[in-house]
């Protein structure tokens, strides 16, 4: 069995599973429950400065009769007094040691307001505290959350701030609404932050209500962006955190980083592990389904990793960030084409049809007897279930004509039924940049281009 | 529709609620060059009109459907779906294919139980067409044509229009309400429905020549045959009891064992009719075996969960009804022998097997005779069917046909009668045209 415990910069938990800091880890009624499950630690809803909260605060994206794909919310930070949120967080502490409970805390931009928050929490007896730089609705109005986490000097100096008072770890939970995650993450690790914590909700507006022609939801009328999150950010999430774990600095530090983002079973929080993470946070899955999915977190991630033999959780951490890489080294040579399995095949012709509307018009309708036929090319008399799937040709790919976009793959309903088969590469490897180097006029000039792909016999149609 | 099932052959299956209709939409793949598409007589376009469901635009989705087949609404309940379309949909092979049928009925319903008009008006053509026979043909085919602006008068020799859908098929299927909404909707269309006026009796086929552009003949078929056995004045015409169902199914004596002969889709018909008005037993007696039924399997299935019994290779031969009170059904044993004419094995007589089956009503289901008029016309006839070339028409010109009495060969279905009506008013309004 794999061993699931985790060490990061210093909390311990039995499992990587965190609570993120969101509503199910808004009281201690809550994180009680929340441990009986199983969950290895928590990061407190964030506290901090007085707020007051809205109705219909939650809107959601549906898609194709699935639910939440994604939630968007308006709401603030912890509502509740602060005293009672410090009382409850001594009693979880003092329930669950082996738990890891981490408080996640946003207040006024100013140096006080810090060391005193930083002060009341380590008496909470709270394991490590989460600098919350990520709320990109209400608390950036009042210069608080993302209206930090964008601006990478203000990150490094209220991390300065709190690292000064500090004695428990600090984690610096990043906004995604900025273009270069890098710059603020640097910031954080330069100020002395333990570690890193991603991502926060992104910018969103959920939807439109078609009958009252205004934004949802509506807050009396109103409405506007709120933080998206759930399983539609996790590519987002994924592609974050890896920015981070390829990153010189940030991944040549020892801080390690807490994923999140769209984890919403235990292959998400696999990936989440093998692009860097060092713990995982879950919010939206756990609002959408309950405490209880952490069940077949643990046990589906331990299941995997006993599979691929990893013994524990640090094996696992990063074992994908080798072979991200940019563009330009990318092998211009590597060749894959799709091939379909007829016995697969349900002949839906999802495939046919984006191929030939959108990618390179390479897949043909074959009959039975061999000829090339065309869509809807049965008389208006034909009929019945014998004739129309007896009839029904078979998609095929004319594989000297596919470019391997891997389009019809990805639209392919039937599991394994289209593969992207490599072939061998037709010329010698080489990428873009040594192109570049070797030959920058073919990357400049369409006309030394031409010359190129001639010598280099390559035929785009 | 208003859908109840407080009577024993209110319509069978409930509405798909807009929960069920919505999930059902989403799972259909939306295939291209959808083969329930291409198995549908009509050739609706079912993914797009699935699509549109699931978009909630269920306007568009009757669109979709009515443009392709204007009685939608009767398909989507009587059409042998298994055969058709559901039987080609890409996912019957592993899971479940996706319920086409009852997606119609919800987009149908929207059109009908909330009296949506789907088309808007057109500009007059100035021909006219007569349309003899208010059928699944004949209701197609006038509304295909008023809806390209074309004046068209449907006689109908009935009280009521709609044919079979009407008067013949089991409200368990499909209730009369629908089939009537159906022919108001034909009538919005611009068509002028004349009742009560039989071709040959009332009006002459010359007359319709002399007065119309065009004339299409969509009569269906006559009644059934005669079985041609002693006592054969004591048994009930299938379809008369089906009508009598319909129309008034309190006055229709119900035995309290009766016999149904006849094994095609009639037969099953008037065996649930029977048992479910409250026949203690009902049985179908077949001169051939089980395998030749021509019945769907489908239907079978649903008929003996009824609880009604077979009775394979037996041959009526007598019905005993001593003081015109029918007692008895006289038989004889079959056996199966060479193939015949039908493609399949004879019946053939057991010597000295008769039997009798002890009942008080026997009833028959052996199919509908050829259509009467086909000859009283004067056209042209195949296998005494009214023949017509590839586009419908018939012996004489600019007289055309469709439906069950042009189907000299294969099934006949309401959606077979929906497609000839359309194919037929392309065909007249490309002659009008010209
Ligand atoms: C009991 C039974 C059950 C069936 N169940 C199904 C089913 O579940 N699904 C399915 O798809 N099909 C079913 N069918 C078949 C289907 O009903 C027919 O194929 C379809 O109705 C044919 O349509 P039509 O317009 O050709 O003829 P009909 O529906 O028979 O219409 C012919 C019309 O012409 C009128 N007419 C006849 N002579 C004259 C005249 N001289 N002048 C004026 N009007 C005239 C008739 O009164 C009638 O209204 C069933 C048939 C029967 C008998
Ligand atoms: C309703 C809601 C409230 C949230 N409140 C906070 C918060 O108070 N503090 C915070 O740091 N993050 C907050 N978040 C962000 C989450 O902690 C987390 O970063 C984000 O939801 C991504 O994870 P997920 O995809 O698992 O939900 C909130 C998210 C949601 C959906
Ligand atoms: S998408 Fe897949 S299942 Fe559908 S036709 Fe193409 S290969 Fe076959
Ligand atoms: S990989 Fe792209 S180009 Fe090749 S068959 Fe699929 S869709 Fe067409
Ligand atoms: S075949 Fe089935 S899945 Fe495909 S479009 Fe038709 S109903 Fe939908």
């Amino acid at each position: 069995m794999a061993d699931l415990r985790i060490d990061f910069a210093g909390v311990r938990s039995p499992n990587p599973f965190w609570l993120a800091s969101a509503p199910p880890s808004n009281s201690g009624a809550q994180v009680h429950r929340a441990f009986e499950a199983g969950w290895g630690g928590a990061v407190w809803k964030t506290i901090g400065a007085p707020v007051l909260n809205v109705s219909n605060r939650y809107g959601a994206w549906h898609y194709g009769g699935q639910k939440m794909l994604a939630i968007n919310n308006v709401e603030l930070i912890s509502d509740r007094p602060l005293e009672v949120n410090l009382r409850e967080i001594a009693d979880v502490k003092r329930h669950w040691p082996d738990r890891a409970v981490v408080v996640s805390a946003m207040v006024e931009s100013k140096v006080e307001a810090w060391r005193d928050i930083v002060r009341r929490i380590e008496d909470s007896g709270a394991d490590a505290m989460e600098l919350n730089y990520g709320c990109p609705h209400g608390m950036s109005e009042r210069g608080m959350g993302s209206a930090v986490g964008q601006v990478p000097e203000y990150c490094e100096r209220i991390t300065g701030w709190v690292k000064d008072a500090a004695r428990i770890p600090v984690i610096v939970k990043l906004t995604p609404n900025i273009t270069n995650i890098v710059h603020p993450a640097r910031a954080a690790l330069s100020a002395g932050a333990d570690g890193l914590s991603l991502i926060n909700t992104l910018n969103s507006i959920v939807g439109v209500d078609l009958e009252r022609l205004e934004v949802t939801p509506s807050i009396g009328g109103k409405g506007g962006h709120g933080g998206y999150a759930g399983p539609a950010v996790k590519p987002i999430a994924l592609n974050m955190l890896a920015a981070l774990g390829t990153d010189g600095v940030i991944g040549g530090s020892a801080a390690p980083i807490s994923g999140m983002g769209g984890i919403s079973n235990w292959r998400d929080a696999a990936e989440f592990l093998l692009l860097g993470a060092a713990s995982l946070q879950v919010c939206t899955a756990v609002m959408h389904f309950g405490f209880r999915i952490i069940e077949d977190l643990c046990d589906g991630l331990s299941n995997w990793m006993d599979a691929k033999g990893f013994l524990s959780v640090a094996e696992v951490r990063g074992k994908a960030l080798r072979g991200i890489s940019d563009f330009k080294d990318f092998d211009l040579a590597f060749r894959a084409v799709a091939r379909i399995d007829p016995a697969r095949c349900i002949r839906c012709n999802l495939c046919y049809v984006a191929c030939n509307d959108t990618a390179h018009q390479c897949i043909d309708l074959i009959a039975a007897d061999g000829r090339v036929v065309e869509p809807y090319s049965y008389d208006a008399r034909s009929n019945g279930r014998q004739e129309a799937v007896g009839s029904r040709p078979q998609p095929r790919v004319r594989e000297q004509d596919c470019v391997g976009c891997r389009l019809c793959y990805n639209v392919c309903p039937v599991e394994k039924c289209i593969e992207m088969v490599e072939l061998p590469p037709c010329r010698e490897s080489v990428t873009w940049d040594e192109i570049s180097k070797k030959q920058p006029e073919v990357t400049q000039d369409w006309e030394a281009m031409e010359r190129y792909r001639k010598a280099q016999g390559i035929h785009i149609h | 529709m208003p859908h109840s099932q407080d009577t024993p052959l209110a319509e069978l299956l409930p509405p798909l609620s807009e929960h069920e209709a919505l999930v059902e939409a989403n799972r259909c793949l939306f295939c291209y060059d959808a083969p329930c598409t291409h198995a549908c007589p009509t050739h609706i376009d079912v993914p797009r009109f699935i699509k549109k469901i699931s978009t909630g635009n269920t306007l568009g989705s009757a669109r979709t459907i009515l443009e392709a087949n204007l009685l939608g609404a009767t398909c989507a309940r009587v059409c042998p779906v298994e055969e058709l379309c559901e039987g080609a949909c890409v996912l019957g092979a592993e899971h479940k294919p996706i319920t086409i049928g009852r997606l119609q009925r919800y987009s149908m319903d929207f059109v009908y139980g909330g009296d949506v008009q789907v088309f808007g008006p057109v500009r007059a053509t100035g021909k006219k067409v007569a349309v003899v026979g208010a059928g699944a043909a004949g209701l197609a085919c006038a509304g295909e044509l008023a809806r390209r602006g074309h004046a068209v008068v449907l006689f109908e020799k009935r009280e009521l229009a709609g044919g079979l859908s009407t008067y013949g098929i089991i409200g368990l299927r499909e209730p009369v309400a629908v089939a009537q909404a159906e022919i108001e909707m034909i009538r919005r269309l611009g068509v002028e429905i004349r009742n009560g006026v039989e071709l040959c009796r009332d009006v002459a086929l010359a007359d319709l020549q002399a007065q119309f552009d065009a004339v299409f003949i969509s009569v269906g078929l006559g009644g059934a045959p005669a079985l041609g056995i002693p006592g054969e004045e004591h048994i009930v015409d299938g379809l008369e009891y089906i009508e009598q169902s319909k129309m008034d199914a309190g006055m229709l004596r119900v035995g309290r064992r009766a016999a149904v002969i006849g094994a095609g889709n009639t037969a099953i018909d008037c065996a649930t009719v029977a048992k479910r008005l409250g026949a203690e037993e009902v049985t179908i007696v077949y001169r051939r075996s089980e395998s030749e039924v021509s019945a769907y399997r489908h239907e079978m299935e649903f008929v003996r969960k009824e609880g009604v019994d077979f009775c394979f290779l037996a041959q009526p031969v007598k019905v005993h009804a001593p003081e015109d009170r029918v007692t008895a059904l006289e038989c004889l044993r079959m056996s199966l022998g060479a193939v015949d004419t039908s493609g399949r094995p004879a019946p053939v007589a057991v010597a000295g097997s008769e039997f009798v089956l002890a009942v008080d009503q026997v009833i028959k289901a052996i199919g509908q005779q050829k259509p009467p008029l086909a000859q009283a016309l004067g056209l042209k006839t195949q296998r005494g069917y009214i023949d017509v070339n590839a586009e419908f028409e018939t012996s004489a010109r600019n007289v055309f046909a469709g439906g069950d009495c042009i189907r000299a060969s294969g099934v006949c279905s309401t959606v077979m009668a929906v497609q000839d009506g359309k194919l037929a008013a392309r065909a007249i309004e490309k002659r009008l045209g010209s």
